[in-house]
């Protein structure tokens, strides 16, 4: 055999190995996730959990997200597009990955916000700003709360709330379930318990629309 | 065949399971960072610059065989191991991580697989810049003769 031909030969193997390996990987991956949901709904939802849309839809999309994690800002508006375009057969239910350096403090934020009935104009803002108080992947907690008060947020109530050891607790709660369902970055999203594969709007959107 | 021809197909050969160990090894870490999802942190982004490199320095250094490969890889090669070693000791707990935190809260001291007890992923790199280290060495030996 030439020299050539076993370089080639070697190249073609390894290579082939590296793509069955992904894939036996992500197979891995999917079923231990779908064991998971089998087992246990509450990894997915936990009692706290944010859910939008209605409780008995069809589809559950599970989204863990970091605040400071400019692609769950870019997926925002387009899953409440998937929603609309199928009204009442899908629920978002919204989980934290604080993998960012300092959001675990905007997670509470968040979180507190629920208390005077703004989380949703907490989230939006904090999205729509995110570039003021996330540089170079880090949280800049002034420049949140510089921010905060345009939404008509009572500020000194939320300082207070924050505090409440029970946001230490769900931070917790929210990267053990993370951890368990093998979230390593954000957003990661699950559709009824599939995880989905491959990182993308077109196949987020086949894979809700595999399960309607 | 006569000798020479044979100790130069000796020579092809040692230098083809460097180029083969090279290659698996920037495989396996793609595997590890783009499948598995493992951020790679500091020191394993440098052993990754010094690592890569070598796929290629070792192919072109094969056809046609070229003693000059030798002078090329070196610096990647005791480098890489360098940098491995240090990792490894690192993880060991024989050093303390100073004072360079790792990229996006990532420590270089936190393990991802840990198989055995003692195979984790800085010490496969360690292992493989050590078999090329070798190699590298015994064909260094042989074309000094």
């Amino acid at each position: 055999m030439s020299k050539q031909k076993i370089i080639l030969i070697a190249v073609a193997v390894l290579v082939l190995i590296f793509f069955l390996g992904s894939y036996l990987y992500k197979d891995a991956q999917a079923q231990k996730a779908s064991a998971i949901a089998k087992k246990s709904e509450e990894v997915f939802i936990r009692d706290y959990s944010t859910i939008v849309g209605k409780k008995d839809a069809k589809v559950t999309l599970v989204e863990f997200l970091d605040p400071a994690c400019g692609a769950c800002r870019a997926f925002y508006p387009l899953i409440k597009k998937i929603m609309e375009e199928h009204p009442d057969q899908i629920k978002h239910v919204i989980r934290y990955a604080p993998f960012h350096q300092g959001s675990t403090e905007v997670v509470k934020i968040i979180e507190a916000s629920k208390l005077q009935d703004k989380y949703f104009e907490t989230l939006e803002l904090l999205f729509r700003y995110q570039n003021k108080w996330t540089i170079n992947h880090k949280v800049d907690i002034k420049m949140v709360w510089k921010i905060l008060p345009g939404i008509g947020l009572d500020i000194e109530k939320l300082q207070n709330d924050i505090k409440n050891p029970k946001f230490d607790k769900l931070i917790e709660q929210e990267i053990a379930d993370a951890k368990k369902l093998g979230v390593k970055k954000t957003p990661g999203y699950f559709v009824n318990g599939k995880p989905l594969q491959k990182f993308g709007y077109e196949q987020l959107k086949e894979l809700i629309e595999s399960q309607l | 065949m006569n000798i020479s021809e044979k100790s130069d197909a000796n020579n092809w050969n040692i230098l083809f399971v460097a180029w083969l160990i090279s290659i698996i090894a920037t495989l396996g870490s793609l595997f590890f960072s783009e499948v598995m999802e493992y951020p790679p942190c500091t020191f394993c982004w440098y052993q990754r610059i010094l690592m890569y490199p070598l796929v290629f320095i070792f192919l072109v250094g094969l056809f046609p065989f070229d003693r000059g490969v030798l002078k090329y890889a070196f610096p990647f090669v005791i480098l890489g191991w360098l940098v491995s070693l240090y990792h490894n000791l690192l993880q060991m707990d024989i050093i303390a991580e100073s004072t360079t935190p790792c990229a996006m809260g990532i420590p270089c001291s936190a393990k991802y697989i840990d198989i055995f007890g003692f195979l984790t992923i800085p010490m496969l790199s360690f292992i493989a810049f050590s078999i090329i280290l070798i190699l590298l060495i015994l064909l260094k030996r042989r074309l000094a003769k």
